[in-house]
């Protein structure tokens, strides 16, 4: 694969193929040449004008669409944020609408992630392989939020979208009024004229659709920003402070039913037989249907729905995988002892020359995304219509499996994006709408909600893949010289993406090497190895994905080796490391955590770093032995995200994003036993509870241009700080997660 | 036939006994403040109080209910907030939400009855009510800015 095949096929206009989106280039730049249509034309009243595919004004006021939905994190508020910095107007004065799926929203950071540079690579060759891979998202339109996106996706798309809605605004001003453009300005949510008077950008809305946008606009500077960077209320803040925002599970309609499932807890295996009679007997039921893989129950009330969907007595066949979790591990083993590699995307130096006698093997457990909200989905089949109300990140594939399911044509579905009680991932899949829509096929014209009972999402949760890490190094006169990491987890890609959503793309999974080969240190002598095993169980993106194992992998293993060279693990990191903001962060986190001050006897720390999703993030971890046990007593973290858009919600989910990666490495594993889980609820799957929280402080630094996200990278760096504390406080050197399988914790 | 009062508005609820608090209040009564989570008193997205007192509604039978009930959505409004709502605000507390209503009526139950909680009693008290989204630090924040200005500090 190289930049001149790249360009070859792109100026040919070749066909969707091969290495995962190389061969789409040529087809997806051709497409790329036509600007996408855009969705808020379709149905605009005569007074309304959709002015770019972000920016909507009418009669009812200004509505930001903001495409990238919102699990939890903020992104209404950031991306509404980016376009009214541009368009002046106040948050409050401002309606956001996460928008109906189109192709217009495709999700162009995300490629970022997809091609074989590290993300600290932005020479011209990289740089240019991230520009044809960004057609191809175009082509495929992937509207999809996911790999902390939002914000490097958005930070230029939408204060641009911004600055063309002002621009043009000020342009039917000019028009209306017969004054210059140069002699009117922008405040608040209208033009205004050089005597002072105010003209609302509704009442320009008509002109406005009429004239051509003004597209040659300059963003402004950083200087003159009023809300970038800037502490700002949330605009999702006063209802989620007062019980008063509604989500996917609290929509109502008239007319509508509640509905539950029980499927087959092997996931994707059959149904037998089943006998449902003592459930239709029950008060409320309405209807009992059976649905691919398991059995529906219409009722006129969730909790009838669930007692009737329990009451059912099934017969499950088997399940398409190994029934038992040491089975699981073995074809990971063997993987590792025999078959080819997937990819070798690292090899430095000459590792086979090496005598790297120190070994490691480490493990990552399968685990449950759990938002605290179950999924849901309600689903109205109509005359020639579908609706769908539901919280996901993927509303255009969801728009298409309705569409293949009922046979209605996807510009006749309607995807209703709701606010989302969190998602880590869950809600990238959309089983629940596939179940939802085959029970609303059989009750057209009634809106049936599904909600999964608490086990249901836990028995179907497509987990985290479990991986495998083998590793080899060596170290001489102090130093670090030679570290192998070999890897073997199930494909992502070929469970989420293949067999879920029809999209079959060949060549290397970059998620099971994710943040292995891709870090800035320059060690001589440094290999990584991907290996595929064959298919598992179904598997799925969870919060920060390949990296949330790969990081415990490959820094539990360097601090395990800089252990032996004897050296200082931030020292010896900074020694390494080959990319100034990273050593940046590393450095500012030492500074933070005075890192090598004196400690009391029962304290211990460890520190870790991680590149993933484009953003360095350093962080220590410090432990305190008590008499209940290990406690977490502090963390320090300190990332590199380029801007920091909004330092409130930055702080909050970064703390959210500690507290995720340090309660699933200590608790947290989904096991299969007879084909199922054998977790089931928060009693036995939950994180950490606030009582385990340790302090945590945050800085986020700014100190180079490319803007990256903050949702996800600070997962990865959690597990192996602790992992690192944890071997300093003991001795012992936790090789599997979750450590509570080997450390008693508060 | 039932008689319930919630957020001092009296229902009649045609119910089975056995039904939780939880989803007459959802599903019969039509209020969204309360939140399924669990439905087994792991989470306490539904914590609602009875009496004063906060309970678990997912494990509340309605028959068990002898007190008026107050839902988050009695507790205060967006115009006329709870000093324990004004505190979430102010800190900004919220990710995905979910888990807030019922951390907040948790956290309005602990002051009631400890206007001054030491870190080691907000602990206690709020540790039955999970977060996924992990903002337990600004719900501590929360709870203490709560405390100052219902003790009119
Ligand atoms: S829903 Fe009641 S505690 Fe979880
Ligand atoms: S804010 Fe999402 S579960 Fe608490």
């Amino acid at each position: 694969m190289t930049m001149g095949r790249a360009g070859t096929i792109a100026r040919r206009s070749f066909v969707v193929g091969s290495v995962a989106l190389l061969g789409g280039v040529a087809f997806g730049y051709y497409q790329y040449k036509r600007p996408p249509k855009n969705p808020l034309l379709d149905g605009l009243g005569e007074d309304e004008a959709a002015l770019t595919p972000y920016v909507l004004i009418n009669a009812d006021g200004i509505t930001l669409t903001t495409p990238r939905a919102d699990m939890g994190q903020g992104s209404y508020s950031v991306q509404a944020a980016l376009i009214a910095e541009e368009l002046d107007v106040a948050l409050d004065q401002i309606r956001v609408d996460p928008g109906p799926p189109s192709k217009a929203y495709y999700n162009t950071a995300l490629a970022n992630e997809a091609v074989p540079f590290p993300s600290t690579d932005q020479s011209t060759a990289a740089n240019a392989m991230r520009g044809t891979v960004d057609a191809v998202m175009k082509f495929m339109g992937l509207q999809l939020t996911g790999g902390s996106t939002t914000v490097p996706d958005g930070y230029e798309k939408l204060r641009m979208a911004g600055a063309v809605a002002r621009e043009t605004l000020k342009h039917a001003a000019a028009e209306q009024t017969g004054l210059a453009v140069t002699q009117l300005k922008t405040d608040h949510g209208a033009v205004v004229l050089p005597d002072g008077q105010r003209i609302p950008y509704q009442a320009l809305a008509a002109t406005a659709a009429r004239i051509d946008p003004v597209t040659n606009v300059t963003l402004r500077p950083s200087t003159q920003w009023r809300l970038i960077g800037k502490p700002m209320q949330r605009v999702d803040m006063v209802a989620k402070s007062t019980g008063t925002q509604a989500y996917g599970i609290d929509h109502r309609m008239d007319g509508m039913v509640h509905a539950a499932i029980r499927l087959n807890p092997r996931k994707g295996g059959d149904v037998v037989s089943f006998d449902a009679s003592a459930a239709e007997a029950m008060r409320g039921v309405q209807q009992v249907i059976e649905v691919t893989g398991g059995i529906g129950v219409i009722a006129d009330n969730t909790w009838r729905a669930f007692q009737a969907a329990d009451a059912i007595e099934v017969e499950w066949g088997p399940a398409p995988y190994p029934a038992a979790q040491s089975e699981h591990w073995q074809v990971l083993s063997d993987t590792l002892d025999a078959a080819a590699p997937d990819a070798t995307p690292r090899d430095d130096g000459d590792m086979d020359a090496v005598d790297a006698s120190i070994e490691a093997e480490y493990r990552a457990p399968y685990v449950a995304h759990a938002p605290l909200e179950p999924l849901n989905a309600t689903v109205l089949v109509g005359e020639g219509r579908v609706d769908v109300w539901t919280g996901n990140q993927i509303p255009r594939m969801t728009q298409a499996s309705v569409a293949d399911m009922t046979g209605i044509s996807a510009r006749d579905v309607h995807v209703h994006i709701l606010m989302m009680g969190g998602s880590f991932g869950h809600r990238l899949e959309d089983e629940v709408v596939k179940r939802a829509t085959e029970l609303a096929m059989a009750l057209p014209g009634t809106p049936v909600k599904l909600t999964y009972k608490r086990e249901e999402d836990t028995a179907q949760d497509y987990t985290r893949p479990i991986a495998l890490m083998r590793g080899r190094g060596a170290v001489d006169g102090g130093k670090v010289t030679a570290m192998e990491i070999r890897v073997a987890s199930p494909s992502i890609l070929d469970s989420q993406m293949g067999e879920r959503q029809g999209m079959n793309l060949p060549g290397p999974d970059s998620a099971i090497t994710q943040a292995l080969w891709d870090q800035p240190y320059a060690i001589p002598h440094y290999r990584v190895v991907g290996y595929r095993p064959p298919k598992l169980g179904p598997v799925s993106s969870w919060r920060s994905v390949g990296a949330s194992q790969n990081a415990f992998f490959h820094e539990n293993f360097l601090n395990a080796l800089i252990h032996e060279a004897g050296a200082d693990p931030v020292e010896e990191r900074l020694r390494l490391m080959t990319d100034a903001p990273s050593r940046k962060v590393l450095e500012a986190v030492a500074e933070m955590s005075d890192w090598g001050g004196s400690l009391d006897r029962n304290t211990a720390r460890g520190v870790a770093f991680s590149l993933s999703f484009g953003t360095p993030v350093a962080e220590v971890v410090q432990i305190r032995q008590t008499e209940a046990g290990i406690a977490l007593d502090k963390v320090w973290v300190a990332a590199e995200v380029g801007r920091v858009v909004d330092p409130i919600n930055f702080e909050n989910l970064v703390q959210g994003g500690v507290i995720w990666g340090l309660g699933h490495a200590i608790n947290s594993q989904i096991t299969y036993a007879d084909g199922m889980a054998e977790q089931q609820s928060f009693f036995d799957f939950e994180g950490l509870r606030n009582y385990q929280t340790p302090e945590i402080f945050v800085r986020g630094l700014e100190n180079r241009d490319r803007v990256t996200g903050i949702g996800e990278p600070p997962v990865p760096p959690a597990a192996p700080a602790l992992a690192e504390a944890l071997f300093q406080s003991t001795g012992e050197r936790p090789t599997e997660m979750p450590f509570a399988n080997t450390f008693t914790f508060v | 036939m039932l008689q319930l009062t919630v957020n001092g508005i009296v229902h009649q609820v045609d119910v089975e006994d056995d039904m939780p608090l939880l989803w007459v209040l959802r599903d019969e009564i039509g209020l969204n403040g309360p939140k399924y989570g669990c439905g087994v008193a792991a989470c306490g997205a539904c914590t609602v109080h009875v009496g004063g007192v906060a309970v678990r509604s997912c494990q509340t039978l309605v028959s068990d209910v002898d007190g008026p009930v107050m839902t988050i959505e009695g507790l205060g409004t967006p115009d006329e907030m709870h000093a324990v709502q004004a505190a979430w605000l102010e800190h900004q507390v919220a990710q995905c939400g979910y888990c807030q209503g019922g951390q907040m009526m948790q956290a309005a139950d602990l002051l009631t009855q400890n206007p001054d909680p030491t870190d080691a009693d907000i602990d206690e008290a709020m540790s039955g009510n999970l977060c996924r989204c992990g903002t337990y630090p600004r719900i501590r924040a929360a709870v203490k800015s709560a405390a100052r200005s219902m003790r009119g500090a």
